[in-house]
C-alpha cells in the first residue's frame, strides 16, 4: 500500500485528491493536508466582495467531503519537505505545524511514497509597504474573509454616497509582478453593477490600475479575438467594456507603495504619480509558500527544489533566454519534478520557466509585466493529470508518464458576470486556448481563433451562475460528480 | 443652455461603444439562448483539448 500526501486544499489540490481517492482510496492511503478547514471556490469569492454572495456558499467543510473517498485530512501547515528522508531512515517525509485550534503549533512527520506539492500562492502583501486588508490600506477578494471585508468597506462607501458624497474607487493589481487581472478585472464591473443598483454611480469615480503593457493583457500577452469581421486584440474589447461603464483606466504601472488614501506608483517610463482614492481593492503579488527543502543529511536544498520566488521547479526548461526564444516546449508537461520522480507540484505552487507577457522594465530598474495565470481551470486540469499518472503507476504498472496538462496545450475562460437576475444580469465572457501561445500550431496569432473568443450578454451570465453550481456540487463529492466536467 | 462639447484625444474617445442594437441582442433571449449553446459548445471543446 502506498500513501499518497497532499500538501494543500485549493483547486488545483482539491482535484488531486477527489480522484485519488475515487480512484485509491480503497487500496492505497491518501492524506490531505491543508492549513483551512474549508474549502473556497475562490473565483466566486468577486460575489462576496459585493455582497451578493455569502461566505457560506462559496465555502464548505473539508473532513466530511474527504471521509467520503477514505482520504484523510490534517488541517497543518506544511513547513518542510525532506525528500530523501532524514539521518534515520531514507524514508522522505514532510513535517507539518497543525493549525486546527486544539493542535494548534504542535508539529509531526509524515511520510509519504508519492508527494504531490499544491500550496497554492502566498499572497504577499509585504512586496508592497501599506498593500493589504491586514497590514495595509487596501481591500482583497481572495478569501472569503478577505472578499467580507471589501464588502465591508465598499457598503460603507455607497452609504457616503447616499448621504451625496463623491468617492474614488481604485481597483486593480498592487504591484508590477501581479498576475490574476482577471479576478480585478471581474470586481471592478460587479462594483460598478452594485453602485447602479444602489443608484449612487454617477457619485463615484471608478479607477482601474494594473501592472498590464495594455487592457486585456491578462498575463497572457493578450489575445485576439474576431469581432465585427475584423481580428481585433483582446484590448480593445477591454477598452470598449471600460468606456461603457465609464471607467477610467491606468495601465503599465506598478504600485509602490500605499498609504491611507494614497496609492503612489511608478509607469513604465519611469515617471513616480500618486492616486487618491476612499476604497481600493488591489490584488497582492504571489510568491511560493515558504516551504524548505532538506537533503538526507539534513542539509538546506531549498534553492535547488525551488525556483528563487518559492515556487517548484518541475519539468520545464529553466534555462534563461530572451522573449524571442521562447517555446511552447519550455512549459511543463507531468509537473514530476527533475530531481525525485516522485514528487509533483501543481497549480500555482509550480515554477513557470518564464512570463507570458513579454517582460517589461522600467528605467529604473522595476519590472512591470504580469506574472503567467494558472489559477482556476488549468490548475484543475494540471491536478487531474497527475493524479492520473499516479493512479497508472499504482495501479496499471505504468512507467512513463502518459497524462499531460502542458499550459500551452489547454484553454482558460474567464467570466465577469454582474447581477444575479437571470434576466438582467450581464457578463464579459472571454476564453483563450492556449493560454501559452503556441506559433508553431497556430503561426497568425498562437491561438485558435474559434476557441479564443469574448463577448458579452445574457448567456455568459448563465453560463457563470450555472459553472458557480456545478463546480460547487462537484467539490463536495456529489452522486456523478466525476462525470461532470472539470 | 448649450451644450458641451465631448473632448477629442482623452481615453474614452477611442474604444469601440456598443450600438443600441447590439446592447438589445446582449439581452435578447433568443439570441442569448443561441449563444448560450454556442458558448458551451465551444467551451466543452476547449475542455476536451486541455485534457490529455
Amino acid at each position: 500500500m502506498a500513501r499518497i500526501l497532499i500538501l494543500g486544499a485549493g483547486i488545483s489540490g482539491h482535484t488531486a485528491a477527489r480522484y485519488l481517492g475515487k480512484w485509491l482510496g480503497k487500496k492505497h492511503e491518501i492524506i490531505v493536508v491543508s492549513p483551512n478547514e474549508k474549502w473556497n471556490w475562490i473565483p466566486s469569492n468577486i460575489w462576496v466582495g459585493v455582497g451578493q454572495m455569502t461566505e457560506e456558499e462559496v465555502t464548505f467543510d473539508l473532513a466530511p467531503v474527504y471521509k467520503k473517498i477514505n482520504v484523510a485530512f490534517r488541517q497543518a501547515r506544511a513547513m518542510s519537505i525532506h525528500p530523501e528522508g532524514g539521518p534515520n531512515s531514507d524514508k522522505p517525509y514532510v513535517t507539518v505545524e497543525y493549525t486546527l485550534p486544539e493542535r494548534e503549533g504542535e508539529t509531526e512527520t509524515i511520510g509519504y511514497d508519492y508527494l504531490i506539492n499544491a500550496t497554492g500562492p502566498k499572497l504577499n502583501y509585504g512586496a508592497t509597504p501599506g498593500l493589504g486588508p491586514d497590514a495595509g490600506y487596501t481591500t482583497s477578494v481572495c478569501t472569503p474573509a478577505h472578499a467580507l471585508h471589501a464588502n465591508e468597506e465598499l457598503q460603507k462607501q455607497i452609504a457616503a454616497m447616499k448621504q451625496g458624497e463623491e468617492r474614488t474607487l481604485v481597483i486593480g493589481t498592487g504591484h508590477g509582478m501581479c498576475t490574476c487581472q482577471g479576478a480585478a478585472f471581474e470586481y471592478v464591473y460587479n462594483v460598478d453593477h452594485t453602485l447602479r443598483e444602489e443608484g449612487v454611480r454617477e457619485k463615484a469615480r471608478i479607477r482601474w490600475i494594473s501592472n498590464e503593457y495594455e487592457l486585456g493583457d491578462f498575463g497572457m500577452g493578450g489575445v485576439h479575438i474576431t469581432r465585427g469581421g475584423y481580428v481585433t486584440n483582446g484590448k480593445v474589447f477591454a477598452e470598449s467594456l471600460m468606456v461603457e461603464r465609464g471607467i477610467e483606466w491606468i495601465v503599465r504601472a506598478a504600485v509602490k507603495r500605499v498609504e491611507a488614501g494614497k496609492i503612489h506608483y511608478e509607469m513604465l517610463d519611469g515617471s513616480e504619480h500618486t492616486l487618491d482614492f476612499d476604497f481600493a481593492m488591489l490584488i497582492p503579488p504571489f510568491a511560493g509558500q515558504p516551504l524548505k527543502a532538506y537533503d538526507r543529511a539534513e542539509t538546506d536544498i531549498t534553492s535547488e527544489v525551488f525556483a528563487p520566488n518559492g515556487f517548484m521547479k518541475v519539468d520545464g526548461d529553466y534555462t534563461p533566454r530572451p522573449y524571442d526564444e521562447w517555446s511552447k516546449d519550455d512549459w511543463p508537461k507531468t509537473y514530476r519534478t527533475p530531481r525525485y520522480p516522485n514528487v509533483f507540484a501543481i497549480g500555482i505552487a509550480f515554477a513557470p520557466p518564464h512570463l507570458i507577457s513579454k517582460p517589461m522594465q522600467s528605467p529604473n530598474g522595476t519590472p512591470i509585466n504580469p506574472a503567467p495565470p494558472r489559477t482556476g481551470m488549468p490548475s484543475a486540469t494540471i491536478g487531474k493529470a497527475v493524479a492520473e499518472n499516479i493512479r497508472d503507476i499504482l495501479e496499471r504498472g505504468a512507467t512513463e508518464l502518459t497524462h499531460t496538462a502542458s499550459m500551452a496545450e489547454m484553454g482558460a475562460a474567464c467570466v465577469a458576470s454582474t447581477g444575479s437576475h437571470i434576466f438582467k444580469g450581464t457578463a464579459a465572457t472571454m476564453t483563450v486556448y492556449p493560454v501559452v501561445p503556441d506559433y508553431e500550431t497556430y503561426p497568425e496569432y498562437g491561438r485558435d481563433m474559434d476557441l479564443t473568443f469574448g463577448e458579452i450578454g445574457l448567456a455568459g451570465h448563465w453560463m457563470k451562475y450555472i459553472l458557480h453550481h456545478v463546480f460547487m456540487y462537484q467539490a463536495k463529492l456529489r452522486p456523478g460528480w466525476s462525470i461532470l466536467p472539470e | 443652455m448649450s451644450a458641451k462639447n465631448k473632448e477629442p484625444y482623452q481615453q474614452a474617445y477611442y474604444p469601440p461603444v456598443p450600438t443600441g442594437f447590439t446592447k438589445h441582442m446582449r439581452t435578447s433571449l433568443p439570441w442569448q439562448l443561441w449563444r448560450f449553446l454556442v458558448i458551451n459548445f465551444k467551451i466543452f471543446r476547449l475542455l476536451g483539448k486541455s485534457h490529455k
